[in-house]
């Protein structure tokens, strides 16, 4: 499986990506700049997390503008994988991979903390490892997770089983505790929560790993 | 030319940051301070002749983010 991480100025997640993508996968990612106009040949895209652009406008507005951007959205588009992950998932809403919104936490704090997660969906090639039900802990860090969508995008999604990781109790005041949602296909993946930091045991946990497992298993069984 | 352009939440959209303001007012002495919304003003100085529907296609794309916001254009 290969694997590039797309970097943004203002990232700060991208090497802790790599990481985690080189330990499970075996193989070192392709650092991708955001000025690049071509992807190499991967088969998953991490958009990581981080602060680009300063949050300047609306959180991942701008480097949604970039122009890796639009082969990001061909890639997904062709079905290659992408792991949007915290400011990587807001990138994701504000391109139109994922529906949605992520606003200001509700209790305007910064979280920085381990929080317990409900897998919803298990269906998904990000999820394949998990056990359907289960509750993880991944650290969160954000100031702006607080997934916001309109009723009928909410019961959509909901009924589509595209919920696939649910906060187990209110962190940011998202609608429904949304925490990881995917697109129709499942291909595109945004979450707020920290797989990457959760890989191994010094990290004070390794929950996180699974989903990188999932992606690898299913190349394998492919 | 100049343009500007008011970006504000849609109704229903909770405004948590207008909320704390809201309340900070209160505490300062401001009880007529009910509800307050936060928004954005952003100035646009443009080439001449730079038509609305042109501005328009600036918020629609970049400007403001049309699930959660509502922007208004004014032309100076």
């Amino acid at each position: 499986m290969k694997s590039a991480v797309i970097v943004f100025p203002g990232s700060n997640c991208d090497r802790d990506m790599a990481v985690a993508l080189r330990e499970v996968t075996g193989r070192a990612p392709a650092m991708v700049w955001h000025r690049e106009t071509v992807l190499p040949d991967v088969d998953v895209i991490a958009l990581p997390g981080g602060f680009s652009y300063g949050d300047y406008l609306r959180t991942g507005a701008i480097s949604a503008q970039s122009p890796i951007m639009a082969a990001v959205k061909r890639a997904a588009e062709q079905g290659r994988f992408v792991l949007g992950v915290c400011n990587g998932f807001q990138v994701l809403t504000e391109t139109g991979l994922l529906p949605g919104a992520l606003m200001r936490n509700a209790g305007l704090d910064f979280v920085c903390r381990d929080v317990p997660l409900t897998v919803e969906n298990t269906q998904t090639a990000f999820t394949s490892a998990y056990k359907a039900g289960e509750t993880i802990h991944i650290p969160v860090a954000h100031h702006d997770g607080n997934y916001f969508a309109d009723t009928d995008t909410l019961d959509r999604i909901e009924g589509e089983g595209r919920v696939v990781f649910r906060y187990a109790e209110d962190v940011n005041g998202a609608q429904r505790r949304i925490a990881g949602i995917v697109n129709e296909t499942g291909n595109v993946l945004g979450m707020m929560p920290h797989p990457e930091r959760a890989i191994e045991v010094a990290q004070g946990g390794t929950d996180g790993r699974r989903l990188f497992e999932g992606l690898v298993r299913a190349f394998v069984d492919a | 030319m100049k343009a500007k352009v008011y970006v504000t939440l849609k109704n229903g959209v909770l405004d948590p940051q207008g909320k704390a303001i809201c309340h900070a007012l209160e505490s300062l002495g401001f009880d007529e301070a009910q509800d307050v919304r936060q928004g954005k003003f952003i100035e646009l100085e443009l080439a001449d002749g730079t038509s609305e529907a042109r501005i328009e296609e600036m918020c629609r794309k970049l400007l403001a983010n049309t699930v959660i916001e509502n922007y208004r254009i004014e032309i100076a």
